[in-house]
C-alpha cells in the first residue's frame, strides 16, 4: 500500500472514465463421484452406460447416483445407444467468444436407445438444415478415447425412418 | 466403482462484462482516477459515498457530486489474516465500513494496520495508489490507514 502525498490532484486533462470492466470469473474443479467415474470408464472403452432407477425404471445417461424424481439410489447399470433419436435441436449460426466449433452447427438432444433422458451433443456429417426432430443418429467416436463426452465426435444420421413425435414427446 | 485415480476436471466460468457508467458514476470514477473522492449530494443535504444515481429514500435525482473528506471513522470491520489471491492486498488486513467525515453512508474498503489498534470508532485516512496506476476503479484507493491516537 502506498500513499500519494500530492493527492487530491487537480482535475486531469484526460478524457472522463465512461466505462467500467467488471469481469466475473470462477475457477473450480469437479471430481467425478463413483457413478460418473464408472460412466467415464465406459467411455474410455467406447461404451455408453446409463443407470436405471429401481422405482420409476427410468434410465439416466449420463448416469446419476440417485433418481431425482424418486430420491432412491439408481442400482442397475444399463448399456444404451450407440444409436438414438434427435428429440430437439438448435442450429448455432453466429460466432461468440470462446466458441469451439465453427458455425453453422447443430446442437441436439439425442435420446439414446434404451435411455429415458436425452444427451446434449452435436449432430455432424449432415447439413444443419436437414436436422429434425425424430431423426435417427448414431455416435461417431474419436480415434483416441479419453474420459470425456468429447470422445464422441458427434452423432451422424443413419438410414432409418424417423421416429414419430408421439414416441419421443415424453423424452424431449 | 473405478479403481483408477479419480477423474478431476478443471473449469473456468468467466463473463467479461463491461458496463457504461452513466453521468453520475462516470464523474465518480473519473474522480478516483484523478485522486479526488466524490459523493452524491441529495436534495435534503445528505452525502452518499459511493454515489447513487438517485436518492434511495425519495427516488429524486441527486443534486450533483461534491468532494468529500479523506478522513473518517471505522464503523465496523472484519479481519482477514490470510489474504487469498483475489484480495486487494497481500498482507493481513481488515475489510471495514468507513464513515467519511461529513458523509451519511459507509464506504466498504480495506484497512491495513495493526490489528490490535483496530476498533469501531478508530480514525482512518484514505491512501491513494500512485497516479500512474489509477484507472478509474474502487481499487484506485489503495486503502485506509489508521490515524495515530
Amino acid at each position: 500500500m502506498s500513499t500519494d502525498p500530492k493527492s487530491p490532484a487537480e482535475p486531469s486533462a484526460r478524457p472522463p472514465v465512461t466505462r467500467f470492466k467488471s469481469p466475473v470469473r470462477i475457477a473450480y474443479e469437479v471430481a467425478a463421484g463413483a457413478v460418473t467415474a464408472r460412466f467415464l470408464d465406459g467411455i474410455m472403452q467406447g461404451r455408453l452406460e446409463g443407470r436405471r432407477c429401481p422405482t420409476c425404471e427410468k434410465v439416466y445417461i449420463p448416469p446419476r447416483g440417485s433418481c431425482p424424481t424418486c430420491a432412491v439410489p439408481t442400482s442397475e447399470p444399463v448399456d444404451v445407444g450407440p444409436r438414438g433419436t434427435v428429440t430437439t435441436y438448435s442450429v448455432i449460426r453466429f460466432p461468440f467468444e470462446g466458441q469451439v466449433l465453427t458455425p453453422p452447427y447443430a446442437c441436439a438432444h439425442v435420446l439414446l436407445d434404451g435411455a429415458d433422458v436425452p444427451l446434449l451433443h452435436i449432430v455432424g456429417d449432415c447439413d444443419v438444415d436437414r436436422v429434425r426432430m425424430g431423426m435417427r443418429v448414431e455416435a461417431v467416436w474419436t480415434d483416441e478415447l479419453a474420459a470425456t463426452l468429447e470422445s464422441i465426435r458427434y452423432f451422424r444420421p443413419v438410414d432409418e425412418e424417423d421416429v414419430p413425435y408421439e414416441d419421443i414427446r415424453e423424452h424431449i | 466403482m473405478s479403481d483408477a485415480a479419480p477423474y478431476v476436471s478443471s473449469f473456468v466460468l468467466e463473463y467479461a462484462y463491461k458496463r457504461s457508467l452513466g453521468p453520475v458514476l462516470s464523474e465518480f470514477f473519473t474522480g478516483l482516477r484523478d485522486g479526488v473522492l466524490k459523493g452524491a449530494r441529495t436534495a435534503d443535504g445528505r452525502v452518499l459515498v459511493p454515489p447513487t444515481e438517485y436518492d434511495p429514500q425519495s427516488g429524486a435525482a441527486i443534486d450533483g457530486l461534491v468532494v468529500v473528506s479523506e478522513t473518517g471513522t471505522i464503523v465496523t470491520w472484519t479481519w482477514v489474516e490470510h489474504p487469498d489471491p483475489k484480495h486487494p492486498v497481500d498482507v493481513p488486513f481488515a475489510f471495514a465500513l468507513v464513515r467519511l467525515d461529513g458523509t451519511d453512508t459507509d464506504l466498504l474498503h480495506v484497512v491495513v494496520g495493526d490489528r490490535q489498534a483496530l476498533s469501531s470508532g478508530a480514525r482512518v485516512r484514505l491512501a491513494w495508489k500512485p497516479a500512474a496506476e489509477r484507472v478509474g476503479a474502487m481499487t484506485d484507493i489503495a486503502g485506509f490507514h489508521l490515524l495515530a491516537g
